[in-house]
């Protein structure tokens, strides 16, 4: 029946283009894990509210349950399993490892692309900065701290700008 | 999510085509409506893509003032220089709501459609004024920690959850509209309604119209002394228990020329109340005027049980909110809106 119509979608995802034929309500993040075979974009809440499918859309960080994969035709996708130069890390990645950025792993590709798009974005200048924009990645084991660590460590490379890290605060909390 | 059809548009002209006389709904982001489709909440049985309409401006509007498309991102308004220099208030509304993947998503028109966060009306398996006219408002005597204090009705108290709405209010925006039988122009005041007897009615848009852009007039005098204050129950990335949008206008001396106070979590649409803010005229700013206002603005407040606290709060909300003003707009508190 009309409702369950195909709709042709063009993707190119992590460098590779891509042609699927999906129903209206398939969400990227259905497209990627069940059509495209990637699963390393993770279902956490399915409502926006976790981060853990966080993906990247032409270099922007969004929630990939939110959006309909037909709304993306023709855009360039980047997940976690795009990030690395062949064997290679990615420069975030091996700061997850060296600064102990995770323990189940669950929320950390969505870190990764999170991550990814926070330094594209070019708003944190400081170590609240970075804590304040990955706040819609939640991590219930609790690793923030050293999420931050990974992030601050790899802006610092990037910008040089400075060497002295503020030790970690829980921040101003008003009422 | 229901099943629905699917079409995409690059022309208005067929998109207000395709809006009119239909339950078509457009999508922009769709952070909050597919959000409530998996949900089971709302079911349109077409959706309407007009993301490939041009609708993405941030810039300077004719009179000086700034014209937003409908179709711009909250993130790259809140981050467009002439938003964050000119219009801080709004930039620091913008950036204290959602997180940066939902604000890299939502569109401008859509923040202003989004819909009440209310447990109720998002539980299909409860009772709802709102998702069903006529079955009851299990809020009143449940769990309404996060619910309204100001303009409630026996149907509804529930609250609008917009951070950037609640500016706009403050910095007396224009909501402009379009439908294929014309154009039309809504005042911010009146394009959010309170629930009355129809809380399933949000907003005062026709069937059939789109926001097409809204524009905000120049507000320069404003610029030095604002400041978006919000409450809630984690520091970031969680709707407002309450939220202030303060901007005054001063002379050399701390005299108040002119203020505007909007407040958000605390009812249906974002409250402001003109009356109160002229009691702030040739006053001086501190303290004891602000609690002063503050008390006009919450005249009528009144708590449900879990939400009592928020009587409390708005007040000293208010209170910080025009002291942090009238010290001096932060241009950097954007990124952190509630750090003091």
């Amino acid at each position: 029946m009309e409702l369950h119509q195909q709709y042709p979608v063009r993707l190119r995802i992590n460098g590779q283009d891509r042609e699927f034929n999906v129903e209206s309500w398939v969400t990227l993040l259905d497209l990627l894990r069940e059509r495209a075979g990637m699963t390393g974009t993770k279902k956490g809440c399915d409502q926006g509210q976790c981060g853990a499918c966080t993906v990247l859309v032409d270099g922007k960080r969004i929630n990939s349950c939110l959006t309909l994969a037909v709304m993306q035709e023709g855009k360039e996708i980047t997940t976690v399993e795009g990030l690395a130069n062949g064997e290679e890390l990615h420069p975030l990645q091996q700061a997850f490892i060296e600064c102990d950025a995770f323990q189940c792993g669950y929320c950390t590709p969505g870190q990764l692309c999170s991550a990814v798009g926070l330094i594209n974005e070019g708003q944190a200048t400081s170590r609240d900065d970075v804590r304040e924009l990955m706040s819609g990645n939640i991590c219930r084991c609790g690793a923030y701290p050293q999420i931050a660590d990974a992030v601050v460590q790899i802006m610092d490379m990037r910008n040089n700008d400075s060497a002295d890290k503020p030790a970690f605060t829980t921040g101003a909390v008003l009422a | 999510m229901n099943p629905f059809t699917f079409t995409q548009s690059k022309d208005l002209d067929g998109v207000l085509a395709a809006l009119s006389g239909s339950q078509a709904r457009p999508i922009a982001g769709g952070t909050n409506l597919l959000d409530l489709m998996k949900e089971g909440v709302m079911a349109p049985p077409q959706l309407v893509d007009i993301n490939g309409l041009d609708l993405d401006q941030v810039e300077q509007g004719a009179d000086g003032g700034l014209l937003l498309g409908a179709l711009a991102r909250n993130a790259d308004t809140a981050y467009t220089p002439l938003v964050r220099e000119r219009f801080p208030l709004l930039s620091s509304a913008i950036l204290a709501g959602a997180s940066p993947q939902l604000r890299n998503m939502a569109s401008n028109g859509g923040n202003l459609m989004q819909r009440t966060r209310c447990v109720y009306f998002y539980d299909i398996g409860t009772a709802c004024n709102k998702r069903e006219p006529g079955t009851g408002c299990p809020a009143k005597d449940g769990v309404n920690r996060q619910h309204a204090i100001l303009g409630t009705s026996d149907a509804c108290i529930a609250t609008h959850p917009s951070d950037m709405c609640v500016a706009l209010r403050a910095l007396d925006a224009t909501v402009h509209v379009q439908s294929s039988s014309g154009k039309r122009a809504i005042p911010f005041a009146d394009f959010h309604r309170l629930p009355e007897d129809k809380p399933e009615i949000d907003n005062t848009l026709q069937p059939g119209e789109l926001i097409t852009h809204i524009t905000v007039p120049e507000a320069d005098r404003f610029r030095e002394h604002s400041a978006y204050i919000k409450v809630r129950d984690r520091l970031s990335y969680a709707f407002a228990l309450v939220s202030v949008a303060a901007a005054l206008d001063l002379d050399a001396d701390g005299t108040i020329r002119a203020a505007r106070i909007a407040l958000g979590g605390v009812a249906h649409k974002p409250w402001r109340v003109e009356a109160a803010e002229q009691q702030l005229v040739d006053q001086q700013a501190g303290e004891a005027a602000f609690a002063q206002v503050a008390d006009a603005i919450l005249q009528g407040a009144r708590g449900y049980g879990h939400n009592d606290f928020k009587l409390t709060l708005a007040r000293n909300a208010i209170v910080q909110a025009l002291s942090t003003a009238a010290r001096g707009t932060d241009f950097a508190s954007g990124q952190k809106g509630d750090q003091q």
